[in-house]
């Protein structure tokens, strides 16, 4: 056998596997959600249907607001455990990234013990307060699997920055807000805005925590799974999940040309 | 064994001429040095005697009473020394040594046996456990030539085998290759862009110029007789005396020059150690940098050509910056040869 | 003044974040071995709800396993061939065949999974047997794995590595035993312990993949997590804890290794 002829054997399977489970089917997705009676319209029907509609607005709502908030603690905490050495650094960096890896159910379950009826928050407060099935408790389970995952991309984006640039900056009299806004936070953007984009993508598409948490309120991928298993409308379940698919794979190609990597795991 | 090549020639997949069709035979035994700037297309000869590139059609390649055109290049049996060395770096030095051995399917105590006795050979034996990447520079090179010789190969084949090292390791190894090839008795090519380190160690050089071999021979007959302007300017730097030619006088801007012969048509050249500074000189021309060279000093003259002529100077002492001086060159030395590149 | 200001609200953000991730985690497992969660620890401390969990849905933490082995030697055979041939061809039909064997890591599971269903969910065999899961897992991991070794390998010079080694006489196949896994050994490492992680964590596509009779850990959680009591919930989640942060711990230190080589 040649050197060509084998190169081209090697990458075979791998032709076969995702022709069989991932172009065939995803074709198939997309012909489904024109088997409708609305036909091609149904992807109207996303935006002119309030249900649909006002479930996209929230989980776009939520998404955003996890990206803000894990990006903001995460670039704090990674910047601060790139630059300062102490014991115990270690300690607090698996905390921070053992969960990168944890399923969005069980994440579920762990904000249902923080805000759920027997759960922390309302064993410790006088009165009744139960947030984890609503969308603070969808927000903090996002925020759980986002901060790990932001986390890693700022902090290897911060251990590029060279201090050198932090000192011209000093030795020229800027000062530390200054060198702040003006050295690091430029030299950070980039992976800033990649982790950040992969944050807001994962949390679109988040099933399991939501699935563990949303049963009084629904974003997307809740609407997919109901309908398609309760409702059997599956061209309105496909259309949706190609939606879905193709924002999130935008926004991780966006991602993936600003930094380089991802980071993307579990949710 | 021998090595002939009819009408070899490479163009790549985008039109690109690597190699023009070219002849090469070397002898049993022989030592041959393709030489040439980067882009000459003396690495790509070399790969496709090795096997690692297909030539195009009409290309032979023979090994001996062999046409290897188109045998793969595991199948070819040449040992080859590349220029990063493609040390296995999942391999301790004996491995990498045996490998090739181990693919002859040889039984375990030959192949012990033989890399044993190749490890004596290039004096690797306090290493052999050690893996590659805790080796120097010029423990790894032997290594890589130690794997390429194990197997008994046919031929030895050397990309630039000296490039990866710093200057002073190199001119030392030159010569410690130059010993261990002829130690080896085998038919070996390699490819270089240093004429120092072809001179000093191949028995014949090629030297080769935009997908052409244009001259070859032993390193005395490139020094003395090139055939071209460009062998003469790559083989000892020969200077282009750039003047106007009337019969056998050289009119230059720092005087007149007599020539060995009718220079009609052909341009003169010179080398630097042909160039004195004397007193009964015919040019005279300006002294523009000096350089202390230990033994001699390199002396560079402006006002005589366009160019800087520079003479290697043997003295006591050497003329300041700025001094006017003369200079004698004699006719028999000069170098009369004909326009452009002489392509074979 | 203002650095050490700076410093300590740092601190304190990142204390803060560490105590969100680590509170409930220790809440679940503190819930799976109290006796009763509801007056609280001192009910006193069992392991009852761990045989519990144990007698109900032993099953379910098999299977997992059983997937996630099979998970790892299908990427293994599918992916350490690909891997290595889309950096011997690095070109623009590698790159967009390499793109879009990624699209599992951007597009939900959710959609992959409807997507397999609707295509394959009449075959009625192969729907309800357990390979019909291992697909999707191997769909979601595949890509890992390829990263994972493809990043190796093309931090080294495998071609003249492996014209090195063609020189001594090996053949193709011979550079790839010889030379292509050896060398490319940590990527394998990170990407097997990735894809093993994965494969017991994962949820979204079982979910939908998934039939009664074959229940993963995952998606017994959810079950569990439904229509159990707290302290059994509880006590599954805290032996998932067991199985998975000695994997995760294990992965990120490969990961980090291969990296640190590919660089």
């Amino acid at each position: 056998m040649t050197n060509r002829n084998f190169v081209l054997a090697c990458l075979t399977p791998l032709f076969i596997f995702s022709l069989a489970f991932l172009a065939f089917p995803l074709i198939r997705l997309f012909l489904a959600s024109g088997e409708s009676d609305a036909g091609w319209t149904i992807y109207l029907d996303i935006l002119r249907k309030p249900r649909y509609l006002n479930t996209l607005v929230l989980t776009v709502v939520v998404s955003l607001a996890t990206t803000i908030a894990a990006l903001g603690v995460s670039t704090t905490a990674g910047m601060f455990l790139t630059r300062n050495r102490f014991r115990g650094r270690g300690v607090l960096l698996s905390v921070l990234t053992l969960p990168l890896a944890f399923p969005g159910v069980v994440i579920g379950f762990l904000i249902i013990l923080l805000g759920g009826r027997q759960g922390l928050v309302n064993q410790l407060t006088p009165g009744h307060v139960v947030f984890a099935y609503s969308a603070i408790g969808l927000f903090l389970g996002y925020l759980y699997f986002s901060i790990p995952r932001v986390l890693l991309t700022v902090m290897a984006a911060a251990e590029k920055l060279d201090p050198a640039l932090e000192e011209a900056a000093r030795t020229m009299g800027a000062s530390p807000y200054r060198v702040v806004v003006d050295v690091i936070l430029p030299g950070l953007m980039p992976s800033l805005i990649a982790s950040g984009a992969i944050a807001f993508a994962t949390a679109m598409g988040a099933f399991g925590t939501a699935f563990t948490l949303a049963t009084n309120i629904d974003v997307i991928p809740m609407v997919i799974y109901t309908e398609f298993t309760l409702s059997a409308n599956i061209a309105m379940a496909s259309a949706l999940s190609i939606v879905l698919g193709i924002i999130t794979w935008i926004l991780l190609l966006f991602a993936r040309s600003m930094s380089g990597s991802t980071v993307a795991a579990g949710g | 064994m021998t090595l002939r090549l009819t009408n070899t020639a490479k163009t790549y997949p985008d039109g690109t001429k690597a190699l023009m069709p070219t002849e090469l035979s070397v002898a049993k035994g022989e030592i041959v040095s393709l030489l040439g700037p980067s882009g000459c297309g003396k690495t790509t000869l070399l790969r496709i005697i090795a096997g690692l590139e297909n030539p195009d059609e009409g290309s032979e390649i023979w090994f001996d009473n062999d046409n290897v055109t188109s045998l793969p290049v595991e199948l070819r049996q040449v040992g080859m020394v590349f220029q990063s060395y493609a040390l296995f770096p999942n391999m301790s030095v004996r491995a990498n040594i045996g490998y090739g051995l181990k693919m002859k399917k040889l039984p375990k105590a030959e192949i012990e046996s033989r890399v044993t006795e190749v490890l004596e050979l290039c004096q690797l034996q306090k290493f052999s456990g050690r893996a590659t990447d805790a080796l120097s520079g010029g423990q790894r090179q032997r290594v890589a030539l130690a794997r390429a010789i194990a197997p008994r190969p046919r031929m030895l084949l050397l990309d630039e085998p000296l490039s990866a090292l710093d200057a002073a390791l190199r001119e030392a190894l030159r010569d410690e290759l130059a010993i261990l090839l002829r130690e080896f008795n085998i038919t070996a090519i390699f490819v270089t862009h240093d004429q120092d380190e072809a001179m000093a160690i191949a028995d014949r050089v090629a030297v080769m110029s935009e997908g052409h071999i244009v001259q070859s021979g032993t390193p005395e007959e490139l020094y003395r007789n090139p055939n071209s302007a460009f062998v003469a300017g790559f083989v000892g730097n020969a200077m282009h005396l750039n003047g106007k030619c009337d019969g056998k006088m050289l009119h230059l801007e720092g005087g007149a020059l007599v020539l060995p012969k009718d220079g009609a048509g052909q341009n003169a050249f010179i080398r630097a150690e042909s160039v004195k500074i004397d007193d009964k000189g015919t040019l005279s021309g300006q002294v523009e940098n000096v350089t202390f060279l230990g033994n001699h000093y390199r002396i560079g003259i402006k006002g005589i050509m366009p160019d800087t002529l520079i003479s290697m100077h043997s003295g006591q002492s050497a003329p300041k910056i700025g001094q006017t001086v003369k200079v004698a060159i004699r006719p028999e030395e000069i170098m009369l040869l004909p326009e452009g590149v002489n392509k074979n | 003044m203002f650095k050490s200001k700076i410093k300590i609200l740092q601190l304190t953000v990142t204390l803060a974040a560490c105590a969100f991730l680590l509170v409930p985690t220790i809440l679940s497992i503190l819930a799976g071995v109290t006796v009763n969660y509801f007056k609280g620890i001192s009910s006193g401390l069992t392991l009852k709800w761990v045989y519990k969990v144990w007698e109900l849905y032993a099953d379910s933490i098999f299977l997992s396993m059983w997937l996630a082995i099979c998970c790892l030697i299908v990427t293994l055979i599918i992916g350490l061939p690909a891997a290595y041939g889309l950096a011997r061809h690095p070109g623009r039909l590698s790159r967009l065949l390499e793109e879009f064997i990624s699209l599992p890591l951007a597009v939900p599971g959710l959609a992959l999974a409807l997507a397999l269903l609707q295509l394959y969910g009449s075959m009625k065999g192969f729907r309800s047997s357990w390979t019909f899961i291992l697909v999707g897992h191997v769909l979601y991991t595949l890509p890992f794995m390829v990263r994972s070794i493809l990043a190796v390998l093309a931090s080294m010079d495998l071609n003249t590595l492996e014209e090195g080694a063609a020189t001594l006489g090996a053949s193709p196949w011979q550079r790839f035993r010889d030379i292509v896994i050896p060398n490319a050994m940590p990527g394998i490492l990170a990407g097997s312990l990735t894809v093993v992680t994965l494969s017991i964590g994962e949820f979204n596509l079982t979910w939908m993949l998934h039939t009664p009779y074959l229940k993963t850990l995952p998606v017994g959680l959810a079950d569990s997590y439904a229509s159990m009591r707290l302290e059994i919930a509880s006590a599954y989640t805290l032996v998932f804890f067991v199985l998975i942060v000695p994997l995760l711990m294990a992965m990120q230190w490969a990961s980090a290794r291969a990296q640190r080589i590919a660089k």
